[in-house]
């Protein structure tokens, strides 16, 4: 019987492990459904992904991930460093939060930044400061679930790949 | 055509954006082979998806950054079956690239593609020449009924 040098458990049960793995994504995908957290959009790029792009869902949402990083600096450096706010960027910026979050699938983020965009228009600048910080609770809540999916994900792969090694 | 699809060619373009980059994909000789496609957003996002989705669909498609590059693209020579148009973009915004289009003649379908629900921009881009207008994001229902339409008019 083989047996996975690291973790000393026989490959048979690595294998099954990735119907467990399989059903903590399906789980922690369902949860952020009903959460409203993600919307189907998501799916529909999960839909994208092939054996061309196996990646596809996971370098998206990393450059997502990264743009609206720098993009959500800019609104707090926006808001904070000078007296009176340039409106027209902060709105520019968070249109472009708004139009990633739509094509990624992130619902709480997108209507976050409806909210955002709303007193954004009325030059609210206590107002913008609080859709801020929603709208950053809402990105790091994303962030950490979407991360952990991709972990269980990965271990997923892995734990496939023991239970059909290739022949030597 | 030679290249495999989604491959990444860094573009050697007069673009401001440094990260631009521009997808050749060729045609995976499915139903949609014959079309070919310009997609004109500076969101590398949507760049990456509506690539995606045509590559998926075999339709041959090149992706540029802003309106001026949809527009240079076509002063070289190249023609497309269909643009994807986005509004907000630097340099060239999608209303002003399409207006430019329109007046040199290219009767390619133009579908303006953005997240903005404002009527006016809305008009504003209708009124600058596209053929339908569809709010972000694009999937893949949406993009084969724009693609339908235009083996029909064909």
């Amino acid at each position: 019987m083989g047996f996975v040098r690291k973790t000393a458990l026989p490959l048979w049960l690595l294998g099954w492990g990735a119907e467990f793995l399989l059903a903590d994504m399906s789980h922690l995908l369902a949860l952020l459904f009903h959460q409203g957290v993600l919307d189907e959009q998501f799916l529909h790029l999960r839909q994208l992904q092939d054996e061309t792009s196996p990646n596809f869902v996971y370098e998206v949402t990393s450059i997502y991930f990264r743009e609206s990083e720098n993009l959500l600096m800019n609104l707090k450096l926006l808001l904070t460093e000078k007296e009176h706010s340039d409106y027209t960027k902060i709105k520019v910026h968070v249109n472009q939060i708004m139009g990633s979050s739509s094509s990624i699938g992130a619902n709480r983020i997108r209507n976050a930044c409806v909210a955002f965009r709303a007193v954004s228009d009325q030059h609210n600048r206590v107002g913008c400061l609080r859709a801020l910080e929603l709208l950053e609770k809402e990105y790091n809540y994303l962030k950490n679930k979407l991360h952990e999916f991709f972990q269980i994900e990965q271990q997923r792969s892995l734990a496939a790949r023991a239970r059909y090694p290739l022949p030597n | 055509m030679g290249i495999d699809a989604g491959m990444w060619k860094l573009a050697g373009s007069s673009s401001s954006s440094s990260t631009c980059r521009r997808f050749h994909a060729s045609s995976l000789g499915g139903s949609s082979g014959e079309v070919k496609a310009l997609v004109v957003d500076d969101s590398r996002i949507n760049q990456m998806l509506h690539h995606k989705l045509l590559d998926n669909l075999g339709v041959e498609n090149l992706v540029v950054c802003n309106g001026k590059e949809a527009v240079d693209i076509h002063v070289s020579g190249k023609q497309f079956d269909l643009i994807l148009m986005d509004i907000d973009m630097p340099v060239m915004n999608g209303i002003e690239a399409t207006r430019k289009l329109r007046d040199m003649g290219i009767r390619s379908v133009i579908t303006g593609i953005s997240s903005h629900t404002l009527d006016h921009v809305k008009q504003e881009f209708i009124a600058a020449g596209i053929d339908e207008y569809h709010e972000k994001p694009l999937t893949s229902a949406k993009l084969l009924s724009i693609l339908n339409k235009i083996k029909h008019k064909d």
